[in-house]
């Protein structure tokens, strides 16, 4: 008998009231959507719980695939078997025979179907005999087991499980609305846009554009960042905005010291309208408190002035190194550090205004009229679907080479 | 023609050099140039690193795409003893490894590097537990061929990882030039940190190869310059190549799922009959690896068999060709310590995917003939 299940238990989510059925749906799709190239495997879901019938595929790599999903809380490997005492006996042995090392165990026993004639308390001796009898070097220790066997007697049949595997933990992506990740290329966005999946959030992202100051590898490197994202949940949308006419209309006609934030209250006010467009209740951004000139707290107030829908900032409080260690882990790092000018490198004033302040920088934005620019940019924006399981649509134009 | 040489090198894949001339006509753009032409190039590059990963069938780690199997040696070798001999300066390494890496080792050791060369058996096999005796507290690397190219006997790569797992600090390293495309090894879960495969025997061209090497490991390079594949082998990316190779790779793994067990069967076919010939031993272990067996005819020089066997449009080698110039005597079957007269009159027949039953047998034919026709220049 083999490891043939993997159990999926929820955490938090199993809480959330009237939700409930709404998030485990969504948990649902999201693991068949990850796991949809390992075409034997079947994904069912029952009451607070979800299982995923291997059938033959590897193990491990399914496992390593479910730790992905945002939404589960912890995974184990589960024997499956009948309500029968026998067939119990037999599956508490093998799952008891993969852990090599082990020399204790203990066995918890809980019993949902009360029709089963054992309760739990006959049941841990009845099962610990059984592998006390067949495995001469092993003994019981209910305080510190090597491995835990845990043996559920449920309606659908009993599950036999040893470890606990960590799951992503979060909320299913989908189950808590949308947001407009504001996706630069730096290291600091991608990381933010995880941390708002992680929190079952769907991102949708917004890149500027500013051809020729910033080359087509600019771009790439947003799609391939925006790539390592998707392998979190589903495709993500990328809206590239070309950007070039207002950055140079910002660097021609206004103080140089306001460049920089007047920029960045244009790109939160096309990224507001994007998101009204399609649907999302939020903007996420990667910035952090004091990092640079325009992630002062004057800063934000004055750039935040322009919007009204929240905007995230899951990196507020985190220092750099947080951030990079966070990068490293999502594999965003490398991609980041790849040396091409974005759109907030370009055009940067000797002296940027470090503490900018509303009233001032309303009386200078106002006395250049950009509405009509905006809406220009607005109806040239070019859109990209990105999926990571897929990867990279540039393949197609080179498979013919491979 | 009858071509048994396929260990020196193959004829290449009509596709590979299909790859090769359009990559060249359209792709010739520097990788390091910043305009687009540039980035397309470098995407290329990048999509083939990916696809050479996958095909090896890791998703860990990167290809360090070389000039060849030579050149990837010697980076794995002396790239290692550079970056860590303030560690240790000990390695282990085999007598029958290619002379791309013996050599290696040998400049090492006139630098004050200390190398253990572990003893084969009578087949040419390491055994695992000796490697593991050999272990010192400065070893920084272990480097071992996956298949003899002289005898094709396999190594057990897996079983020696294993033995090198407790040991995170140490390399493996596995010469896989002959091995690759003909044994498999499942290197997503097997420790080998460092794997050399060369373009030209897997039906690619000359000049290109690669190093695969897994993210924790760090090397010194053996050129400096303008910081490509990552600093560690800098000069102006051979996209052409390098893409080839990759085309190479995808080739020969559909050619080795498709023709496996021909290629097998075809090698076990000449084997036995080999050995039933009189005056021929048979050198290499009937396990081996499936495209190439190793003989020797006593009291034959090889180098007038071949030439015989040439004139009638069948061309076979004695030992490698890359050690051919010293004289007929295998340092391999030396270390086998096989008798003289069978050390000094080896000779080897390497398959292709491609090669027939046909062919086979009018080379056995062939060397009947040329047994009972020529003279022994020495006796036994």
């Amino acid at each position: 008998m083999q490891f043939d299940h993997i159990l999926i238990r929820f955490g938090e989510m199993a809480l959330k009231g009237k939700n409930r059925k709404h998030f485990e749906r969504q948990l649902l799709e999201n693991v068949q959507y990850r796991l949809k190239h390992f075409k034997k495997v079947i994904v069912k879901k029952t009451r607070g719980r979800m299982y995923v019938l291997l059938n033959g595929e590897d193990p491990h790599k399914v496992m390593e695939a479910c730790q992905q999903v945002f939404g589960i809380y912890s995974l184990s490997f589960a024997i499956h078997t009948e309500n029968d005492l026998e067939s119990l006996k037999e599956a508490v042995l093998s799952a008891v025979s993969v852990e090599e090392n082990a020399k204790t165990f203990k066995i918890s026993a809980k019993r949902a179907d009360k029709s089963f004639p054992l309760n739990s308390k006959e049941l841990n001796p009845a099962l610990g005999g059984h592998i006390l009898k067949n495995k001469d070097e092993m003994s019981v220790d209910v305080h510190h087991p090597d491995v835990e066997l845990k043996v559920e007697i449920r309606h659908e049949g009993a599950y036999v499980t040893s470890k606990d595997y960590r799951g992503a933990g979060g909320l299913p992506i989908g189950s808590t609305g949308k947001s407009m990740i504001m996706l630069s290329g730096g290291i600091d966005s991608p990381v933010a846009g995880y941390l708002t999946m992680k929190r079952g959030v769907e991102i949708e992202a917004v890149h500027f554009h500013s051809p020729p100051y910033t080359s087509e590898r600019a771009k790439q490197k947003v799609l391939d960042l925006t790539r390592e994202l998707s392998k979190y949940g589903k495709r993500i949308k990328v809206h590239i905005v070309p950007f070039t006419e207002i950055q140079q209309k910002i660097h021609r006609d206004l103080p140089d010291s306001y460049g920089m934030t007047i920029m960045r209250r244009m790109m939160l006010r096309i990224t507001e309208r994007i998101a009204k467009r399609e649907g999302a209740l939020a903007i996420t951004t990667g910035e952090s408190l004091g990092q640079v000139a325009s992630q002062t707290m004057e800063s934000m107030n004055t750039i935040n002035e322009v919007t009204n829908y929240p905007v995230i900032r899951p990196l507020a409080t985190m220092d750099k190194l947080e951030i990079i260690d966070i990068a490293e882990k999502i594999n965003t790092y490398d991609i980041s550090i790849r040396p091409y000018e974005d759109c907030c490198t370009i055009f940067v004033p000797k002296e940027p205004k470090t503490k900018p302040n509303r009233e001032k920088t309303v009386a200078i934005e106002q006395s250049v009229d950009f509405s009509e620019d905006i809406e220009k940019a607005l109806a040239s924006i070019e859109t990209v679907q990105i999926d990571g399981e897929n990867s990279s649509e540039e393949k197609g134009s080179f498979s013919e080479l491979f | 023609m009858i071509y048994l040489d396929n260990s020196a090198t193959t004829q290449p894949f009509l596709g590979v050099l299909d790859t090769y001339t359009q990559t060249a006509e359209r792709f010739y753009a520097n990788p390091s140039s910043i305009h687009s032409l540039g980035g397309e190039a470098e995407r290329l590059l990048e999509a083939s690193r990916q696809r050479a990963l996958s095909l090896l069938g890791v998703e860990e780690g990167t290809f360090l795409f070389t000039s060849g199997g030579t050149e990837s040696n010697n980076l794995a070798i002396k790239g290692t003893a550079l970056m860590h001999m303030s560690r240790g300066k000990h390695m282990i390494t085999t007598k029958i490894e290619h002379p791309s890496v013996l050599e290696s080792f040998q400049a090492l050791e006139s630098f004050g590097f200390e190398i253990t060369y572990l003893d084969v058996d009578e087949y040419g096999r390491v055994k695992p537990e000796e490697v593991e005796q050999a272990l010192r507290e400065d070893t920084t690397l272990v480097s071992i061929m996956s298949v003899n190219n002289e005898l094709g006997t396999v190594q057990p790569i897996e079983k020696i990882a294993e033995v090198l797992r407790p040991y995170p600090k140490l390399y493996f390293h596995v010469d896989h030039i002959q091995g690759y495309g003909k044994i498999d090894i499942p290197f997503e879960k097997t420790k080998v940190d460092l794997c050399s495969i060369s373009g030209h025997k897997i039906h690619g061209l000359k000049g290109t190869g690669a190093l695969y090497k897994r993210d924790h490991v760090h090397l010194f390079p053996l050129h400096h310059g303008g910081g490509q594949e990552k600093d560690l082998r800098p000069g102006t990316e051979n996209l052409p190549g390098v893409v080839a190779f990759t085309k190479a790779m995808r080739m020969i793994e559909e050619t080795k799922t498709e023709k496996r067990f021909t290629l097998h069967e075809h090698r076990d076919y000449v084997y036995n009959e080999l050995e039933k010939m009189d005056g021929i031993t048979v050198n290499s272990p009937k396990d081996g690896a499936p495209h190439i067996v190793n003989f020797s005819m006593p009291g034959y020089k090889p180098e007038v068999v071949i030439h015989a066997l040439s004139e009638r449009d069948i061309y076979i080698s004695t030992k490698s060709a890359c050690s051919s110039r010293a004289p007929d005597k295998s340092a391999v079957l030396e270390a086998c310590r096989v008798k003289e007269e069978i050390a000094t009159s080896a000779l080897r027949v390497s398959l292709s995917y491609s090669t027939t039953m046909d062919e086979l047998q009018s080379f056995l034919e062939a060397l009947k003939e040329v047994r009972d026709s020529l003279i022994k220049t020495s006796e036994v």
